[in-house]
């Protein structure tokens, strides 16, 4: 047994986790961001574009879907030059999370848009909205309910997801736990800081995504409207993690 | 004021200029032909009740007029436009989404599903238009939507969310949104039959209120109440195609066609 809960926490508040943590943080958003612009793009053109757009977006669908996250980081970052790009690493990891995201996000946001029912499109037409008013102030807003719970676990995939962008030498929480590693070889201290890093960033955004899902159903009925009963269900199926 | 005093509602109109030309209209679901050469003229100030069984081609008619539905030929002048068309060099062009917008903006139009936005509350369904797409002032807009609220007996429901309504009001909430954006025309396309019995009269007495004060509205209906106490013409749709054209009066005593005393003896003896 040589666990060291000093290194543990000497580890925990060390400067280098702390970067890295704030790291992962702007990482993800800033990415997930973008995805979702992508996202959105994307399920457009699939939807409403002409043939040419949709074939473009289907098989960026396809193309991001089908390959590891972890084979686009690295050819965008270590093959792309061969070719005479070159990008960052910043660069490259944003732009592999964001085109990665939006393959996925433009698939949850195209079955939004399609569980928003048709009379919508009938009302803001009669009031004389164009198409873009009509997206942006009628379809997507309820678009929005049934997209946010996934967008939200999609959220938090990303906060992990980013992990992979220590392969081209990112400098977030799993980078820095890998040269905090190398320092003094207390390899599971520092890989368990990470993980605990993790695990809180994690929650917090589980906190932050009840509340944005509470604020997008609030017109269409009281939050929480699982009873007590199911509730107990739910939890006995899913099993306590003690139990486990 | 209930919707069964004919004298009272009707009295003092005069009808205007036509304001609604339908003229040879064709219309196709695939195989199925839904309006076959139909044409009609609605005048300003002008109301009209279509009825008709389902599949008469009737709520096609209006959702053609609105331009909700593209036809397959003829024309349809609205408003004072040519809906969904513009001519140049004697030819017809389809418009674009945004002009067609633009057109649409003057004629109203009441769902049977009421359609009201479920995401914003009952004052930001009836300001969206105006603030929005007509670019008013908001303090302007929701001052207008009170009024308006008020005179569709809502007064106290600006804050509600429309789930929180009932049918009945939530198509009074419908009525005032499409008014907000001040139509030339009203367009109803079955406005009570998704009400429960109860609720039909709150709604045709706002819209037999409207018709006093002089809009121009094209109804489909089955209340035959509304069409004897507010119509001017009453017309019978059958196989997509206008068989029955009439005054009221005409229409329920003396009809000329044979679908028409078989749609009224079904309609009115049960």
């Amino acid at each position: 047994m040589n666990w060291s809960w000093e290194f543990f926490f000497t580890y925990m508040t060390n400067g280098l986790m702390v970067r890295g943590a704030w790291t992962t943080v702007w990482l993800s958003v800033v990415s997930m961001i973008l995805g979702l612009g992508l996202g959105v793009l994307a399920a457009m053109m699939k939807m409403y574009g002409n043939r040419a757009l949709r074939y473009i977006a289907e098989f960026y669908i396809w193309l991001f879907r089908g390959t590891p996250i972890l084979i686009q980081l690295v050819i965008i970052y270590t093959g792309l030059p061969q070719i005479g790009i070159r990008l960052t690493v910043i660069e490259s990891a944003i732009l592999g999370l964001a085109l990665n995201e939006g393959a996925y996000l433009a698939e949850i946001i195209r079955s939004g848009i399609m569980s928003v029912d048709k009379g919508q499109t009938d009302a803001s037409r009669a009031i004389g909205m164009t198409w873009r008013q009509r997206m942006w102030l009628v379809i997507l807003p309820q678009a929005a309910r049934t997209i946010i719970p996934p967008l939200g676990n999609q959220f938090n995939g990303m906060l992990k997801t980013t992990s992979l962008a220590s392969v081209i030498s990112m400098e977030e929480l799993m980078r820095s736990a890998q040269m905090l590693a190398q320092v003094e070889f207390r390899v599971l201290e520092a890989y368990t800081v990470a993980a605990v890093w993790y695990l809180a960033l994690v929650s917090i955004w589980g906190m932050i995504q009840v509340r944005i899902e509470a604020h997008y159903e609030k017109p269409f009925g009281p939050a929480a409207a699982v009873s007590p009963d199911a509730k107990k269900q739910i939890e006995k199926a899913a099993g306590p993690a003690g139990t486990a | 004021m209930t919707a069964q005093d004919p004298q009272i509602a009707r009295a003092g109109r005069s009808l205007g200029e036509p304001i609604v030309l339908i003229e040879g209209v064709e219309k196709t679901f695939g195989d199925n032909h839904v309006l076959k050469n139909v044409s009609l003229t609605v005048r300003q100030g002008e109301v009209v009740v279509i009825c008709g069984r389902s599949g008469s081609g009737k709520s096609t008619l209006l959702r053609c007029i609105d331009h909700l539905e593209t036809i397959d030929g003829g024309t349809i002048r609205a408003a004072g436009h040519l809906m969904g068309m513009r001519e140049k060099n004697g030819k017809r062009v389809p418009l674009k989404d945004s002009e067609v917008a633009k057109q649409q903006r003057d004629l109203g139009m009441v769902f049977q599903s009421f359609n009201l936005f479920p995401h914003i509350s009952v004052i930001d369904n009836i300001t969206l238009g105006p603030v929005r797409i007509q670019k008013r002032p908001k303090s302007e807009a929701r001052d207008e939507a009170r009024a308006l609220l008020a005179r569709v007996g809502l007064p106290d429901k600006e804050n509600a969310y429309p789930r929180q309504l009932s049918g009945g009001q939530q198509q009074r909430v419908a009525i005032a949104r499409a008014l907000a954006m001040k139509p030339k025309v009203m367009l109803f396309d079955e406005p009570t039959s998704a009400l429960d019995p109860e609720m039909i009269s709150e709604v045709l007495d706002v819209m037999v209120d409207l018709s006093r004060q002089g809009m121009t509205m094209i109804v489909v209906t089955h209340e035959m109440g509304f069409a004897r106490a507010a119509a001017d013409r009453v017309i019978l749709m059958h196989d997509g195609s206008i068989v029955e054209e009439a005054d009221p009066e005409t229409f329920f005593t003396a009809p000329k066609s044979e679908h028409t005393r078989l749609f009224l003896s079904k309609i009115l003896h049960h």
